[in-house]
């Protein structure tokens, strides 16, 4: 009655686009490659990869960014879902608002806040400069290039992130509320309701925005192209930049480095946070 | 109601109006406001009304501009959502049902692969290879089949999280009522999944259209260039010329923003679906 059948179209354009060349990553990752012909040469793509400060760099960057994108979203988000869904009257006219940036290609919003963080002419620094404040270079200094864009996804992200939460919030059973309301603060609606039952919601913001931040390329590629030189470089800009050198083999390798790195870090959040999940 | 009633209602919602506005409005008023400005203006980067109101000017040009590549752009761009987002519906209702129903050893394997697509990002030089090989590098059609493989993971989830809770007594009445099973999926199951089809559709189309990544690396070149390459490319050729820059992001825009009207309950439910464990 429910024909195997159904399984071929997708399975043969998962398997051929998607599958085979997972796999075949694998393989060249361990050869020079030019597309046309490659040579076996070990793991010493992976060698470079580990040595090369750049390469480095952007293996450590892709941590630094996914976990400060994921833990600022779950920070932010939680307290205005809860504002978002007691605090004012406007609800949804707000929701809509915070929602916006999400809908927005991720080059339209590199572009825009690139323009905005310009150093001298920029409208963030001419706002600081009229309250006194001190300019940083966000996107020119080498220090500062990588957290300038962990702010702009977290601009564009937490839309997403304060949905999440408030679909949480609404599936707390609404007695735990009424029990709450009897000891009459807020604090505590909030210390001893809705953080210990959001949970799952937690869970679901910070393993969709840290794979995500693991991810990340457009944003990064339009703000500063890992720039300047390579302090805002992640693993995705490397595999590009290796790609467009014509270095295959090593790309490849990149492309690997990232796909073990999610699977040792996210497998076992995915494993805490299931033994953890809460049954409402 | 007093006004100070008034105000001692709404003081919340001024305040939180107050730093939407400034952190989330703002930057789009300046994307407008510089799309509007001359050229000279436009590169001031104030955040002021122009002296004069060049908003149709300026996207008429951009549009004249290089024989009119962001309509070519536009143009692909849709071509690439619409046959996506159908493959997508199609192909991924098929499996989150078959998944569903023969709940076997194969459906398991299948699901663990798909969960591996949801959460690896895709090898992308030995997909360029793979496409020498079978001769469509560089192509539309390409791109469109890469598309259907990476956004299926997520469409079949839905798909087969909304087949759960259709009863399977219709399934074996229909059966019983001589339908093969094609029939039955045909003229029975795929309409009642109507609405998880219309939340994968819009979903799919608005991730799909934003993409940049991935035409990026397989529609180099001019004749396939997508709304979002526009952007990338005008912005070394407009470097000066922030007015036509902004205009060009108003441009290819629209879109996403005219799905999000229609569409914001489903586009809101799908992407926080799962986050409540139902």
């Amino acid at each position: 009655m429910y024909s195997n059948w159904f399984y071929m179209p997708g399975l043969i354009i998962f398997t051929v686009f998607f599958l085979v060349p997972t796999a075949l990553a694998f393989y060249f990752s361990l050869t020079r490659w030019t597309l046309f012909d490659s040579t076996y040469i070990g793991l010493d793509n992976y060698k470079e990869f580990f040595d090369d400060p750049q390469l480095k760099s952007g293996l450590q960057n892709t941590i630094i960014y996914a976990v400060l994108t994921s833990g600022l979203k779950v920070i932010i988000s939680l307290p205005l879902a809860m504002l978002l869904t007691f605090g004012v009257r406007l609800r949804t006219f707000f929701r809509s608002i915070i929602f916006l940036p999400v809908l927005i290609s991720a080059v339209a919003v590199g572009i825009t806040f690139a323009t905005l963080m310009q150093p001298s002419t920029g409208l963030i620094n001419e706002a600081l400069e009229y309250w006194g404040l001190p300019q940083p270079n966000w996107l020119g200094d080498p220090d500062l290039a990588i957290y300038s864009v962990v702010i702009v996804d977290v601009w564009k992200g937490v839309g997403i992130a304060t949905l999440i939460f408030i679909a949480g919030i609404s599936s707390i059973p609404l007695d735990y509320f009424d029990a709450a309301k009897l000891e009459g603060e807020t604090w505590i609606k909030f210390r001893h309701v809705i953080l210990p039952l959001s949970r799952n919601a937690t869970f679901t913001v910070i393993l969709l925005s840290f794979i995500g931040g693991l991810r990340t390329f457009d944003l990064i590629w339009t703000m500063t192209r890992g720039g300047p030189g390579f302090a805002s470089d992640v693993l995705t800009s490397v595999v590009y930049k290796q790609y467009q050198a014509g270095f295959y083999g090593l790309s490849s390798a990149g492309n690997v480095v990232l796909l073990v790195l999610i699977m040792i870090l996210v497998y076992p959040m995915t494993r805490i946070f299931n033994r953890l999940e809460l049954e409402l | 109601m007093t006004l100070r009633k008034l105000i001692g209602i709404l003081w919340l919602d001024s305040v939180v109006m107050v730093v939407f506005s400034i952190i989330f409005i703002v930057p789009f008023v300046f994307i407008v406001l510089t799309a509007a400005k001359s050229q000279s203006e436009s590169a001031l980067l104030e955040f002021t009304l122009p002296e004069k109101f060049l908003l149709k000017e300026n996207i008429k040009e951009v549009i004249e501009f290089r024989d009119r590549r962001v309509l070519l752009a536009l143009k692909n761009s849709t071509i690439l959502t619409i046959g996506s987002v159908a493959l997508i519906v199609i192909i991924g209702s098929f499996l989150g049902f078959v998944i569903q129903r023969r709940a076997n050893r194969l459906a398991s394997i299948v699901s663990t692969l798909l969960l591996i697509g949801l959460i690896v990002p895709p090898a992308v030089v030995p997909t360029i290879y793979l496409l020498q090989k079978i001769g469509l590098y560089k192509t539309l059609i390409s791109l469109v089949l890469i598309e259907v493989a990476i956004q299926l993971p997520f469409a079949t989830l839905i798909f087969r999280t909304f087949v759960a809770s259709i009863p399977r007594e219709i399934d074996e009445a229909a059966i019983i009522d001589g339908a093969n099973p094609f029939q039955l999926f045909a003229h029975i199951i795929f309409p009642l999944l109507r609405p998880a089809s219309v939340t994968v559709a819009v979903i799919s189309a608005v991730f799909i259209y934003n993409d940049f990544t991935l035409p990026l690396y397989f529609l180099p070149g001019e004749d396939n260039v997508t709304a979002q390459l526009t952007l990338y490319s005008f912005r070394s050729q407009f470097n000066t010329q922030w007015n036509l820059l902004f205009a060009n992001v108003i441009i290819i825009t629209i879109p996403p923003l005219i799905m999000y009207i229609f569409f914001q309950r489903q586009i809101v439910a799908g992407l926080t679906a799962g986050s409540v464990k139902g």
